[in-house]
């Protein structure tokens, strides 16, 4: 065992096969690519995040004493914008969907390595302008570009953050073309398609969105810049134009992406989940079709954004109806997460901890979305905070969560260290703990009343606004201390093994960290999908040590 | 798909991408990733076409009477133009298929001339648009003729920002494909298409086929509304 591990600490992998600058920024290795996109999200992670901390300052109390109004117009934008664009929907698909796709189904690469570091410079230019914008004049539209304030009133730099946006969409657009092509085109021989782990299946309709919805985004915000910049008159009231057809367009891609966010999340916590109770997944057919489903489902549900916005009451009824209709198939894989834990031999690692998190915020965040797809609650609370308390227990509670157990699933993987088992809990507790004392109250907040979007409140929601604010600030030590162990362990961290978790599937099977073209012959796949049954059971030591 | 086991030190072959097993697997997949990206593009483009149909329904008067002010035979030629260069393209396709490699690039070059007569006749008209104050903006300004309809000055305009935006963006796709088929036409004249490899070749031409195809749409939605005598 240790002579294994010594030599694998001098063998040639991914990582130390090349150094400098050049090798990084000009690399076709899926998995380098990977690791740049790491850097970079997590970078606008926190920025993102402390725009978020400045509206939670400001809201502490119930006068607009820390910014003006017009400031905090372009905080919650700003913190909007980065982190649907540059954080949540990469998160889980450009790092690690980027890292394991190739690995998890045997192939040396992604089927065009230069187009998927063109995705990643699509990203930076994209983040460029938009922090350019940022900078001068910043943004003050929402993250949702409403027109006609987006077009004819604000003050901001909205062609260039929506150039920004525009041009980050193609890195989504090429990332997904890439995981398709790659899954139909490059598997292992014997890895057919019931044989595909979820975490593929998931990241497979996440791409199926990306490729039909992102497109239509890019038109409609080409077509505000325009709108903007050449007073072309689409969407222009003045002159006839309709602004809910910006709406229509907008949210046709906009409610899908929260699938963005949300599914590859799903394939990560199907992975821990089975990894950790040692069972093979329940009912995975029915998983991977409710991936599907929820792919293809979640694009004809968009207008329950628009309830109170002008439509007619038929069209209403149906959009609620499907909107109940896509929580199924997200009940479908809560419940088989569920059936996979029973008389599983669960333990509770980190990666567990993130997971456990997922399927209780995600299922709260999903519940509580019913109550806004149902016609006559979501006029009541339309625009308050109980929306925004919806979907941050989707992209956070959910999104977040999936996002940071995959990282710590695979860190031994990525690094070929292992991070510090205690310090891992203690920081998934924390998160825990401080994202429902920053968003439950905000549930509350909502329904009594409070609406979104503005920088002062009456008094008397001002003890619910204090637990949020001091929610945030344990939330944000929560984020901090993964950062902190993750990049201590990649010197200090003790050597991983080829497989720590004693995990099924091809990505376990190669080295760690692996080579540079993933494995050093093709693997031939014989067995089915999460084979636990088959595999030695994990014990709680081999984690601690 | 990938059944058979893939050998990992196989002797290069020209233009075989070290990540694929071989020749086969490589061009499927180039192929497959194409005919995706021109799914994406169908979206792209159908958000204006959405646009288009919602205010073509509401606003019918303006449209007939803008679509009225283009000019047909031009446009008409310029069609014809976009059909023979996608005649050449697929023609090319057959060259490289055979190996001909001066036929290949005479086709190509063909291709390129009439991507660019296209876009000089575009200008062209969107010239004569400046000329006529049809730009929206301020100084946008639709003369009516006695016999129509009155029309709305703010509805025209949004006749005239789709077509705006519509041509626009396929000209910028032209453009592209004008740029892409720069690119193939020196790896032509290189000699790097034999009739084993010449993936590039294809993958560019459905795309200039795709460009074609959005273009035979546009013609007649903008410039054939309405054209009967009106009074
Ligand atoms: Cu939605």
């Amino acid at each position: 065992m240790a002579t294994a591990v010594s030599i694998a600490a001098e063998r040639e992998h991914y990582l130390n096969k090349e150094y400098g600058i050049r090798s990084w920024l000009l690399t076709t290795d899926h998995k380098r690519i990977a690791l740049l996109y790491l850097a970079s999200i997590t970078f606008f992670f926190f920025i993102g995040g402390f725009f978020a901390l400045l509206i939670r300052l400001e809201l502490l109390t119930p006068a607009g004493d820390l910014v003006q109004a017009d400031t905090y117009n372009k905080l919650f934008t700003m913190h909007g914008v980065i982190m649907v664009f540059f954080f949540l929907i990469p998160a889980v698909p450009a790092v690690l969907g980027n890292f394991l796709v190739p690995l998890m189904i045997g192939a040396r690469d992604l089927a065009f390595p230069k187009i998927n570091l063109l995705s990643w410079y699509c990203y930076i230019a994209g983040g460029i302008l938009v922090l350019h914008a940022m900078l001068t004049g910043g943004l003050d539209t929402g993250w949702t570009f409403y027109t006609p304030f987006s077009t004819a009133f604000s003050n901001t730099a909205v062609v260039e953050a929506g150039l920004g946006v525009f041009i980050n969409g193609f890195s989504s657009i090429l990332t997904g073309l890439n995981f398709i092509v790659t899954i139909h085109r490059m598997r292992a021989p014997g890895l057919t398609w019931s044989r595909l782990p979820l975490f593929l299946w998931s990241h497979y309709a996440t791409s199926v969105i990306m490729l039909l919805g992102t497109p239509v985004i890019a038109i409609t915000l080409v077509l505000v810049v325009l709108e903007r910049a050449f007073h072309l008159g689409i969407f222009d009231p003045t002159r006839g134009g309709d602004p809910l057809l910006f709406q229509h367009l907008f949210w046709f891609y906009s409610h899908p992406a929260v699938y963005i966010m949300i599914l590859p999340s799903m394939g990560v916590v199907s992975e821990i989940v089975t990894c950790f109770s040692r069972k093979r997944v329940f009912g995975y057919y029915f998983v991977a079709m409710a991936s599907i489903g929820i792919a293809v489902i979640g694009f004809f549900v968009w207008a329950h954004h628009m309830f109170v916005a002008g439509m007619s009451l038929y069209a209403a009824l149906i959009f609620s109806i499907l909107s109940y209709l896509v929580a199924v198939p997200s009940a479908i894989k809560v419940f088989n997460w569920t059936a996979t834990l029973y008389k599983g031999s669960v333990s509770f690692s980190t990666p567990m901890l993130y997971a456990f998190g997922f399927i209780g915020l995600f299922t709260m965040g999903g519940l509580t979305g019913l109550f806004l797809a149902a016609l006559g609650i979501d006029v009541h609370v339309t625009d308050t905070y109980f929306v925004v308390a919806h979907f941050h227990y989707i992209m956070v509670g959910g999104t977040v969560m999936g996002y940071l157990g995959g990282m710590h699933y695979w860190w031994p993987k990525i690094s070929g260290r292992l991070y510090p088992e205690s310090w891992g809990r203690l920081a998934a507790l924390i998160v825990f703990l401080g994202f429902n004392l920053t968003f439950f109250p905000q549930f509350i907040l909502g329904y009594l009343g409070m609406p979104r979007r503005y920088w002062q409140y009456p008094p008397e929601f001002q003890v619910l606004n204090v637990l949020s604010t001091a929610g945030s600030t344990i939330l944000a030590v929560g984020y901090l201390l993964p950062m902190v162990y993750f990049l201590w362990s990649m010197r200090y961290g003790k050597l991983a093994d080829d497989n720590p978790w004693n995990a099924a599937g091809l990505e376990w099977k190669t080295t760690s960290p692996p080579p540079t073209f993933n494995f050093e012959e093709t693997p031939v796949v014989t067995w089915e999908a999460y084979n636990y049954n088959e595999l030695p059971a994990l014990e709680e030591v081999r984690v601690e040590r | 798909m990938s059944d058979s086991p893939a050998p990992l030190a196989l002797e290069h072959t020209p233009g075989l991408q070290h990540h694929f097993a071989d020749m086969e697997q490589q061009r499927n997949a180039s192929s497959l990733g194409m005919w995706i990206f021109l799914g994406t593009e169908i979206m792209f483009f159908g958000g204006m076409f959405l646009a288009y149909l919602v205010y073509r329904m509401w606003y019918f008067n303006e449209f007939a009477a803008g679509s009225r002010t283009l000019n047909l035979p031009i446009g008409a030629v310029n069609t014809a133009v976009l059909i023979c260069s996608s005649l050449t393209v697929a023609l090319s396709v057959r060259a490289a298929q055979l190996g001909k490699r001066m036929l290949l690039v005479t086709l190509l070059v063909l291709t390129i001339l009439f991507g660019l007569v296209f876009l000089g006749v575009k200008a062209y008209e969107w010239n004569e648009k400046f000329t006529e104050h049809h730009v929206p903006g301020y100084s946008f300004h639709f003369k009516q003729e006695s016999t129509e309809k009155p029309v709305d000055q703010g509805r025209a305009q949004i006749f005239f920002s789709l077509y705006f935006a519509m041509t626009g963006m396929h000209a910028l796709h032209m453009i592209i494909g004008v740029g892409i088929f720069g690119v193939i036409t020196w790896m032509a004249w290189r000699g790097r298409f034999t009739p084993e490899y010449h993936t590039p070749v294809e993958i560019a031409g459905l795309y200039w086929h795709f460009v074609d195809i959005v273009w035979i749409y546009l013609f007649p939605l903008l410039y054939l509304i309405d054209r009967r005598p009106h009074g």
